[in-house]
């Protein structure tokens, strides 16, 4: 299926749960590490694992980067 | 001096020894950030939330691995917001990478020329993200009664405009500066427009409760000494604003007296 990440177009298996992709995507969902967004809605730390993915979601994932 | 008989700043009801605040961007790199900051004595550094770089490599160190969240109140700010919406969305998404960090920088910015702030759209965003009991610390422009309509509406610090965002030119208007001081109830920190040391020390003159600034310190040759500046400008400024400074007078006043004089 395809999602959107962060602007970019992804082929993913489908199942798949959000923590799942993260990993995939080589990153840790550690605290304070990122924040993420699917459709607009915050999607908790606590609900990575079981916050399954389905066809055309646009996700964004955010973290702290120097600013004034 | 005596500077016990001064109240701390206190933000959101935590109490700060320092009154100056900087920022991250515009660094060579952590570390230099890492060093101007603990130079600086600042507790508080503000952040921008931006999309991760996808493909990055996971053990690279990130900003928050090196200033860490469990020494420094982190500050996430709103930069690059031009609406409300924006802004609120990002500050939602500060809370969850912070989990549940409420304290944000609110700035909604206007054009990308001047950086000032776009007022009305301030307003709203301040309103619901009080209403979703966030501390907003909210940066606007230089206006008294805009300041007065913020407080009103529970923002936990005012932040008028020294100049724009960058531009290192100074205080522009104390006067304003000043109106906006005898009405506040909450503290007042010039964020912006500051560009050396005497400026910090001005905006404390004044009587302001502390300053905010990242270029300054950041585009200096040396960020690490001017941060080191900045710390002394902005406890000297206040000092001087404790001791009460004498009045400006047209002509002179002589300092040595006029009796006694044997010529």
């Amino acid at each position: 299926m395809q999602i959107t990440v962060n602007g970019e177009k992804h082929k993913v298996e489908k199942c798949l749960v959000l923590s799942d992709l993260l990993t995939l995507l080589q990153l840790s969902s550690d605290q304070g590490k990122l924040a993420v967004e699917i459709n607009g809605q915050i999607v908790p730390r606590s609900q990575h694992q079981n916050y399954l993915l389905t066809e055309q979601d646009v996700i964004e994932i955010v973290q702290a980067i120097g600013g004034g | 001096m005596n500077s016990a008989q001064d109240k701390p700043l206190v933000v959101a009801g935590k109490t700060y020894s320092s009154r100056l605040i900087i920022g991250s961007g515009k660094y060579k790199d952590f570390d230099q950030n890492l060093h101007a900051l603990e130079t600086s004595g600042a507790e508080m550094i503000t952040v921008a939330i931006r999309r991760v770089n996808l493909g990055q490599h996971q053990d690279k160190p990130s900003l928050l691995d090196i200033i860490s969240p469990a020494h420094f109140t982190i500050l996430p700010n709103t930069a690059g917001c031009y609406s409300a919406k924006e802004a609120i969305r990002t500050c939602r998404m500060a809370r969850e990478l912070l989990d549940g960090h409420t304290l944000v920088k609110l700035e909604v910015l206007g054009d990308d020329k001047t950086l000032y702030p776009n007022v009305t759209e301030t307003l709203v965003a301040a309103e619901t993200l009080v209403r979703e009991d966030f501390k907003v610390m909210v940066y606007t422009s230089d206006d008294p009664l805009i300041a007065m309509r913020l407080e009103e509406i529970g923002c936990v610090a005012v932040m008028p405009l020294g100049a724009p965002i960058g531009s290192g030119l100074g205080i522009r208007n104390p006067y304003n500066i000043r109106m906006i001081l005898e009405n506040a109830n909450v503290p007042v920190i010039v964020d912006a427009g500051v560009g050396t040391a005497s400026d910090a020390s001005i905006a404390m003159e004044l009587g302001c409760d502390g300053v905010l600034m990242n270029t300054a310190i950041a585009e200096a040759d040396n960020p690490v000494l001017m941060a080191s500046a900045m710390k002394k400008a902005v406890e000297s400024g206040r000092e001087a604003w404790l001791a009460g400074r004498m009045p400006k007078r047209l002509y002179a006043s002589a300092s040595s007296p006029v009796d006694g004089r044997f010529f």
